[in-house]
């Protein structure tokens, strides 16, 4: 764990430093659950990815890193900094501040996380009014602008719809431009191509990719697809149960020697795997101790 | 959803035929139609057999109990009790919708007449009790959204428990007591005091309506003194279900993703309310307050009768002490249709009104 | 409703329980001490409640007497003790016939299906849109005022939204693997609704039905103090309401005490519906 600041690429100033970040809910019986144990990592001007399966505390650090830890969870960090700032103990109105203007969040399902009845274009504006002194056809411009950015043909007709009349991938799409449009310096996806088809999986992704490299921001990636992670991130951080258990460059994944992210990798079924047994992961082995 | 188009994957707009949109909408209001049939002519049967499960006797009412057997036939025949009761049910029926809801036994006047006399005085009391009542109610669902589980949320909730569990005729006395005999900060029983009574012309039967228009400001004053305690008793009324129901609807979406878009873009707390929230729990809150107005007419009965309101529930419990049969199934009938038009038609609006429910 | 959560509560005790919801706690105790009230009145109530004292009449409330005296020198804290029973025997009346009716018409509407479920639900639509209150009191006036028929006019019209709620829980059930099993072991019929798609059903049948009676009680006061409620001089709360407006100016206390009464004990079935409904509810939390 704590080799996991040590092995950031050389740069100036991390986007993002969290060092025992811990999120806990209370018990029914009148204790605390922590579902992230005091985990520690750093983000750059590069993407890492978050992986991990279900439960493993991955969504909660994004909510935390958000401020967005539903009550009555309850976040707190050693230390918490967003660009050189302290963010531990922001009040309500300086949280708002920051969403949106230097830190975004992308949401898995465009279907749900996008207000049916307000239109796309006041969807995508809506930041701008909130963090900017923009007027009203200048917001548009933007807008419009970030739709096309976003690979979308007809800007003006995208504009005028209804989230409820848009498909999966536009949606995503959506999505991204509202999160970008003020020119956050660190983004965060959780999940961003799980309710889409396969083979949008990719365009989505890259499309996310290349406008993080382009405006030279952070990406953290938060996914349970090893494959996917492996091909468009610099570097990855496995959890387990609300702990990283291993931190490595993309590109070493199929080699790494912890045994849950062995496992995690050659599990994947594929025709070289057709009529063998997958292999299984023994929990006992990975119980760190408290 | 795959895009099979030419253009590249996930960026064309699904289309929607319009045509079955209509045809929808056509199937939808004639549901709602035979719904409100239906509902009208069990209503239509339930007052008929009341009627006819009455203690008192109708004929002896007309021909007193000490008349001969032959007489009393006569009547029963004229008053068509002998004939068959499917026919009976026709004929009452007919009688119905010719606006003939029979005679009053103590005013000896059409109990339509008095009835029509007595309406605008109960809608006038619903009318501005259903305002306030919205307007307390939405607000303090409301509040409820906009600080989640603090204490604000508390009073919202005790309030709202509160509201459900006074009986309205008790609140409605001790309101009396404090702000009129005590605090006289409103006026009394009654719709205006006796000196304008007389000397207001009535149009509309709506006071409020016939000062304003007639100028005459000290009266307006009057009228909006004796309504305001009413209303506002009743209007509590509708508060607590409201509130609650606006409460609960602000809660429930606050769980859903969209918020935590909103929030993640940087939203306040009562931003996310307002803009976010509010546009989406609207059907709902606006099918409970029409709900709750045809509740207000039936909590108007006793709210009229201790403020001595002479509107239509008022009328009900005086009937009632009289046993005055046809009066009582009239002013039923009346509130009844009242309360099953505005229940259908809650059914109708919601289905139209949510964009998501359109096909 | 939540097979975990009941589990759980029965685990943990009580004191879960309470911690949980300390509504449906409060709720529960208050009307264990009003049920009590009720059962005990004779030995708790200081006076005769319809004895008649003419010298003291409207006395204000002092060491004799708690709560004063009503219009005929009645001791009013004794009549309020006994005026628990008419309240509670209406109201059990009414949620003994509703609850039953309706839940037996929705099970048959949501197992049978077709022109029967059709039927019937339309038929509950239409009862469902009468105005209960209204129609209780024009039944009670004119069949005459009484505790039978006060309590059948309301259960007669408060039948719907169980019927409705039976059907729907029954529907989800039809298609589960839980019912099929049961019929494959040839359980049919009625022993299939009344074993097994019943108690499924019956978490959220008391809840609603807690939920009625704090409705009910209001009601039934309602019908009393409209005079239609039990006869005098039977001490009723609502009655005792109505005894009171008269004097309600200078002797207050007459329709004051009765009122509170009939708060608390609408309140305490709030109270009990809303924390239930915490409780079974599975987004509790």
């Amino acid at each position: 764990m704590a080799s996991a600041i040590s092995s950031i690429p050389a740069m100036a100033e991390p986007l993002l430093e969290a060092t025992g970040l811990t999120v806990s809910f209370p018990t029914a019986a009148g204790g605390k659950v922590d579902v992230v144990k005091g985990i520690s990592f750093a983000v750059g001007a590069e993407r890492v990815a978050l992986v991990g399966e279900s439960g493993s505390g991955k969504t909660m650090t994004a909510r935390a890193l958000m401020g967005l830890v539903p009550p009555p969870g309850r976040a707190s960090a050693d230390r918490l900094r967003l660009d050189g700032a302290d963010i531990r103990s922001l009040t309500p109105p300086g949280w708002n501040a920051i969403r949106g203007a230097r830190i975004g969040l992308v949401l898995q399902d465009p279907r749900f996380a996008l207000n049916p009845l307000h239109r796309v274009g006041r969807q995508i504006e809506e930041p701008l009014r909130l963090h900017s002194r923009l007027s009203r056809a200048e917001r548009r411009e933007r807008s419009l602008a970030m739709i096309a950015a976003v690979g979308l043909d007809n800007p003006r007709e995208v504009h005028r719809l209804y989230p409820g009349e848009l498909s999966g991938g536009m949606g995503q799409r959506v999505m991204i431009a509202i999160m970008l449009v003020c020119g956050p310096r660190l983004l965060i996806a959780d999940e961003p191509t799980s309710a889409l088809d396969h083979d949008l999986r990719d365009q989505i992704l890259a499309l996310l990719t290349g406008l993080v490299e382009k405006q030279q921001m952070g990406l953290l990636l938060i996914s349970h697809d090893l494959q996917q992670v492996a091909r468009f991130a610099d570097r990855v951080l496995v959890m387990y149960r609300g702990r990283i258990v291993d931190e490595r460059p993309a590109a070493d994944l199929p080699y790494s020697t912890h045994p849950y992210t062995r496992t995690l990798w050659t599990c994947r079924p594929s025709p070289m795997t057709y009529g063998t047994r997958l292999p299984t992961l023994v929990r006992a082995n990975l119980e760190a101790p408290p | 959803m795959t895009d099979a188009t030419a253009t590249p994957a996930g960026t064309a707009p699904s289309r929607r035929p319009t045509r079955r949109r209509e045809v929808r909408l056509l199937g939808r209001l004639a549901n709602w139609l035979v719904s409100l049939l239906i509902g009208l002519a069990g209503l239509l049967l339930v007052t008929f057999s009341f009627t006819h499960i009455s203690s008192v006797d109708p004929v002896i009412r007309v021909v007193g109990d000490k008349a001969s057997e032959a007489t009393y036939q006569a009547a029963r025949h004229q008053l068509g009790l002998d004939r068959p009761l499917p026919e009976q049910f026709v004929l009452y029926v007919g009688r119905i919708l010719h606006a003939d809801l029979g005679t009053s036994w103590s005013t000896g006047q059409p109990v339509a007449s008095d009835l029509a006399r007595a309406f605008p005085a109960t809608f006038e009391l619903a009318t501005v009790a259903i305002v306030i009542g919205a307007v307390l109610g939405v607000g303090l669902g409301l509040i409820a959204g906009l600080w989640p589980g603090g204490w604000r949320d508390s009073v919202v909730r005790v309030i709202s428990l509160l509201g459900y569990s006074v009986p309205i005729f008790w609140l409605g006395l001790l309101a009396l007591l404090l702000f009129y005999a005590r605090l006289h900060w409103f006026g009394g029983p009654g719709r205006q005091d006796v000196a304008y009574e007389f000397t207001t012309t009535r149009e509309t039967g709506l006071l409020l309506l016939d000062t304003w228009l007639s100028g005459d400001a000290s009266a307006f004053r009057d009228a909006l003194s004796h309504i305001a305690l009413p209303a506002l008793v009743l209007g509590f009324y509708a508060t607590a279900g409201i509130s609650r129901l606006t409460r609960t609807a602000v809660l429930e979406e606050l769980g859903k993703e969209y918020v935590v878009t909103a929030r993640a873009k940087g939203a306040s707390q009562a931003r996310v309310v307002l803009t976010h929230i509010f546009p989406n729990v609207r059907a709902t809150v606006i099918t409970v307050i029409a709900l709750s107005y045809a509740v207000l007419l039936e909590g108007a009965v006793f709210t009229e009768t201790v403020f001595a309101w002479p509107g239509i529930g008022r009328y009900l419990t005086i009937s009632m002490f009289a046993a005055d049969v046809p009066a009582i199934l009239g002013g039923t009938l009346l509130i009844g249709v009242c309360f099953i038009i505005l229940n259908t038609l809650t059914d109708l609006i919601v289905g139209g009104l949510d964009p998501r429910l359109r096909p | 409703m939540s097979v975990t959560a009941a589990h759980e509560a029965r685990r943990g005790g009580v004191l879960l329980l309470a911690r949980r919801s300390p509504t449906a706690i409060i709720g529960a105790t208050i009307l264990i001490v009003i049920l009590a009230v009720a059962a005990l009145a004779p030995w708790l109530a200081p006076y005769d409640p319809i004895f008649q004292d003419v010298d003291i009449r409207l006395a204000p409330p002092g060491v004799a007497h708690w709560l004063g005296t009503d219009g005929f020198g009645r001791d009013i804290l004794s009549r309020l003790i006994y005026g628990t029973r008419p309240t509670l025997l209406i109201i059990s009346l009414v949620a003994l016939i509703m609850a039953p009716l309706g839940t037996a018409i929705g099970i048959v509407a949501g197992y049978y299906g077709g022109l029967v479920e059709r039927v019937l639900m339309r038929l509950t639509d239409m009862v469902m849109s009468f105005p209960r209150l209204i129609l209780a009191f024009a039944f009670v006036a004119v069949l005459g005022p009484g505790l039978l028929n006060a309590a059948l006019a309301l259960a007669l019209t408060s039948w719907p939204p169980y019927a409705r709620q039976a059907r729907v829980e029954t529907q989800t059930m039809r298609r589960s693997d839980y019912l099929a099993g049961a019929e494959m072991l040839g359980i049919r019929g009625v022993r299939l609704l009344f074993g097994h798609v019943l108690p499924m059903a019956l978490p959220s049948v008391v809840v609603r039905i807690a939920l009625d009676l704090a409705g009910m009680v209001l009601i039934a006061a309602g019908l009393g103090f409209l005079g239609l409620g039990v006869r005098p001089p039977t001490a009723e709360w609502g009655t005792m309401v109505a005894d009171g407006t008269a004097v309600i100016f200078d002797q207050w206390w007459v329709a004051a005490s009765p009122g509170i009464a009939i708060l608390i004990m609408s309140l305490s079935f709030n109270l009990l519906a809303d924390g239930l409904r915490d409780l079974l509810d599975p987004r509790h939390g």
